[in-house]
C-alpha cells in the first residue's frame, strides 16, 4: 500500500517538476522570441541611422574643403579637384518637375477612369496592367530609352519643338539647341512613365474609399460624374491624392538607371531641357567607381548625402499625408 | 427637326455641363489608353529585340570580349547567387521586425517609429544604399566583393518583407490569438505555429516581392559587387550580375554586346513580371 503511494507521489512530484520545467522553457522561449523581433525591430532604425552617419562621415571631406560653396558652385573638375552641386541638384529637379507635370494629371485622369467609368470587368485588368508598368526594373526603362525612345525624341519630336517655339519669348529657351535625343526632356519624360503607376495606384485606392453615399447624394442632386469627381471625391481625398504625388515624387528623384542611360551626364545648368545634363543620382552611378582621389569621391558621396536629404524630407511629407488620410478613415 | 425632342428643352447652362462631362471622359479614356500604351510599346520592343539574341549559347557561354559572340552564363549565375544570400540575409530580420510589429509592439512608440522609417526605406533611392554598403564593407575592406553586393541587396529586401509581414500578420482575426492563449499557449508559440501559418501565404508574397524588387536592382550593386567578366563564385571577389552587364553591355559601342544586354534585359523582365504574378496569384487565392 505505502510503497504504491510513495510510487504514486513520486509519479506526481516527477511530473510536477517536468511541468514546471515545460514551462519555465516556454516562458524563456518566449522571452527569447520577444528579444529577436524586438532587436529586428530595432536594426530597422539602425539601418537607417548607419545610412545617414556613413553618408555624413563620406562626405565630410568635401564638405568641410568646400563649405558652403558645394552648394552653389556650378564647376565640376576631376582635373583641378573643383567640384560643385548646382548642376546635378538642377537637373534631378528639372527632371522630376518635368515627370510630375506630365504624370500628376495623366495617373489622376487614369484613375479617375478606373474608379468612375471602367465597367466591373475591366477594372482589375487594367490595374493590374498599369502595375506591371511600376514592376519593370528602372534599367530596362533605361535601354528602352537609349535605343528607342531617345532617337524617336530626336528625330520627330524635337526637331518639332524646335522649330514651333522659335519666335515665341521665353518658351524658346526652354526649347534651344541641337536634337540630340538624349537630354533631360528624355529623362523626364521617362521618369514620368515610371512615376505613373505610383500616382494611379494609390489615387485609385485614395478614390476607392470615398464613403459612396457622398457620391450618390451628388448624383441624387444631379451632379454629372466629372462634377461629382471634381467637387466630391478629389475635395475629400486631397491630402491622400498630394501624399500619393510625393510619394511619386520621391521616386523620380531617386531614380537612377534609366536616367543615367539618357540624361547625356554634362555637369552644366542649362535653360534649353533638350540639352544634355545630370543628376544627382547618374552622376554617382557614371562616376563613381572611376573616381579617383578622396575629394572626388568624397564629393560624390556628399551628393549622395543631399538627395537622400532631399528625398527624407519629400518622403516624409508623403507619409505623414497619408497617414493623416488614414487617422480621418478611423 | 432632326433634332431630338429632348434637346430643346435642355437649358445652355446644363448643356455645358453635359459637354464638359464628356470631354472629362474622353480625357480619362485617352489617359488610360496613353498608359496602357506605354506597356505595349516598352514590353513589345523589348520581346522583339531580346528575342532575337535569344539562344541556348546565352545560357552556355561567357559574357565575351568586345566584338565577338558569348553568353551571359556568369552573370546569371552571379544574380542568382547574389539574388539567394540576399534574400537569406534580409528575409529573417525582415519578418522578425515585421511580427514586432504587428505582434508585440501593435501601439507602442518604437513600432510607430520603425514603422515610419521601414516606409521612408521602402521608398529611398536605391543608389544611396550602394553608397552606404560601399562605406561600411567596400571601403574597409579594400576590394569590391559579391559580399557587399549580397548585402546591398539584402538591404532592399528587408523593408519590402516587414511591410508585407506586418500587413499580413495584421489581416490574422484576433479570435485565433485569443484562443491560443486560453489554452495557456505562451505568445511566441502562438505567433510560429498559429499566426505564421494563417499569414504564411502572404509572407512568402512578400518574400517574392522582394525578389522581384532586387532581381533588377543596377544601382546598388554598381560600386558593391562590381562585375566581372569571368566565371567567379568566389564572394570575396569582384561578382558578375545580369543588371550590371547589362548596363555596360548597352552603352558599349559593340553590336554584339548589346545584342545580348537586350536578351539579358528580357530574361530580367520575364522574371520579374513571372514572379509579380506568381505573388498575385497566390493572394488570390488565399482570400476566395
Amino acid at each position: 500500500m505505502s510503497e504504491v503511494a510513495l510510487n504514486d507521489t513520486q509519479l506526481r512530484t516527477g511530473e510536477a517538476a517536468s511541468r514546471a520545467a515545460v514551462l519555465k522553457r516556454l516562458r524563456v522561449s518566449d522571452m527569447i522570441f520577444h528579444a529577436l523581433t524586438r532587436s529586428a525591430a530595432i536594426a530597422v532604425l539602425v539601418l537607417l541611422s548607419g545610412v545617414i552617419v556613413s553618408l555624413v562621415i563620406g562626405a565630410a571631406p568635401a564638405l568641410g574643403t568646400f563649405g558652403f560653396s558645394f552648394f552653389v558652385t556650378e564647376t565640376w573638375n576631376p582635373v583641378t579637384e573643383k567640384f560643385g552641386a548646382v548642376a546635378p541638384i538642377y537637373g534631378t529637379l528639372v527632371t522630376s518637375f518635368i515627370a510630375m507635370v506630365i504624370a500628376v494629371p495623366v495617373g489622376l485622369m487614369i484613375a479617375f477612369f478606373l474608379t468612375e467609368l471602367c465597367p466591373g470587368w475591366l477594372r482589375r485588368p487594367i490595374g493590374i496592367a498599369i502595375e506591371l508598368l511600376a514592376g519593370i526594373p528602372s534599367i530596362i526603362y533605361g535601354i528602352w530609352g537609349l535605343f528607342v525612345f531617345a532617337p524617336f525624341l530626336q528625330k520627330y519630336v524635337q526637331p518639332f519643338l524646335i522649330d514651333t517655339f522659335e519666335n515665341v519669348p521665353l518658351l524658346s529657351s526652354l526649347f534651344e539647341g541641337p536634337p540630340y535625343g538624349i537630354g533631360m526632356l528624355t529623362a523626364g519624360l521617362i521618369l514620368a512613365i515610371m512615376v505613373l503607376p505610383f500616382v494611379t495606384s494609390i489615387s485609385r485606392d485614395v478614390f476607392d474609399a470615398v464613403p459612396p453615399v457622398l457620391k450618390e447624394a451628388a448624383y441624387g442632386v444631379g451632379c454629372t460624374t466629372w462634377e461629382v469627381f471634381r467637387h466630391v471625391i478629389l475635395p475629400y481625398t486631397r491630402v491622400g491624392v498630394i501624399g500619393g504625388f510625393m510619394l511619386g515624387l520621391g521616386r523620380a528623384l531617386g531614380e537612377t538607371m534609366a536616367v543615367t542611360f539618357v540624361i547625356g551626364n554634362a555637369h552644366k545648368v542649362s535653360a534649353s531641357i533638350l540639352a544634355p545634363g545630370t543628376t544627382i543620382s547618374a552622376s554617382i552611378a557614371n562616376e563613381f567607381t572611376e573616381a579617383v582621389g578622396d575629394l572626388y569621391t568624397s564629393s560624390l558621396i556628399a551628393l549622395g548625402l543631399i538627395l537622400f536629404f532631399i528625398t527624407f524630407v519629400v518622403l516624409s511629407c508623403a507619409r505623414y499625408m497619408l497617414l493623416r488620410l488614414q487617422r480621418r478613415e478611423g | 427637326m432632326a433634332q431630338s425632342r429632348t434637346e430643346p428643352r435642355l437649358n445652355p447652362f446644363y448643356a455645358g455641363r453635359r459637354r464638359r462631362n464628356a470631354i472629362a471622359k474622353g480625357l480619362a479614356l485617352a489617359a488610360t489608353l496613353f498608359g496602357l500604351g506605354w506597356l505595349v510599346l516598352v514590353l513589345g520592343v523589348l520581346f522583339y529585340k531580346g528575342l532575337d539574341g535569344l539562344s541556348l549559347q546565352v545560357f552556355t557561354e561567357m559574357t565575351p570580349p568586345p566584338g565577338s559572340a558569348g553568353g551571359l552564363l556568369n552573370a546569371i549565375v552571379g544574380s542568382l547567387i547574389l539574388t539567394i544570400l540576399a534574400v537569406l540575409i534580409g528575409t529573417p530580420i525582415g519578418i522578425l521586425a515585421g511580427t514586432y510589429l504587428a505582434e508585440y509592439g501593435r501601439h507602442d512608440k518604437l513600432s510607430s517609429v520603425v514603422r515610419f522609417i521601414n516606409d521612408i526605406l521602402l521608398s529611398a533611392p536605391s543608389i544611396v544604399v550602394g553608397l552606404f554598403i560601399y562605406e561600411i564593407m567596400v571601403a574597409p575592406m579594400g576590394h569590391f566583393s559579391g559580399w557587399a553586393g549580397a548585402v546591398a541587396l539584402a538591404v532592399i529586401v528587408i523593408p519590402v518583407v516587414v511591410r508585407t509581414t506586418e500587413d499580413m500578420l495584421t489581416l490574422v482575426p484576433d479570435t485565433l490569438r485569443e484562443a491560443a492563449a486560453s489554452i495557456g499557449l505562451p505568445r511566441a508559440h502562438m505567433i510560429v505555429r498559429i499566426a505564421y501559418r494563417a499569414a504564411q501565404a502572404g509572407i512568402v508574397t512578400g518574400i517574392l516581392l522582394a525578389v522581384a524588387r532586387i532581381s533588377g536592382e543596377t544601382a546598388p550593386l554598381l560600386f558593391t559587387s562590381l562585375n566581372n567578366q569571368f566565371w567567379s563564385t568566389n564572394m570575396n571577389a569582384p561578382m558578375p550580375s545580369l543588371p550590371v552587364v547589362i548596363f555596360q553591355f548597352a552603352l558599349s559601342p559593340y553590336e554584339e554586346w548589346q545584342k545580348l544586354a537586350w536578351t539579358g534585359a528580357l530574361l530580367i523582365t520575364v522574371t520579374v513580371l513571372a514572379l509579380s504574378i506568381i505573388a498575385r496569384s497566390l493572394t488570390a487565392a488565399r482570400k476566395s
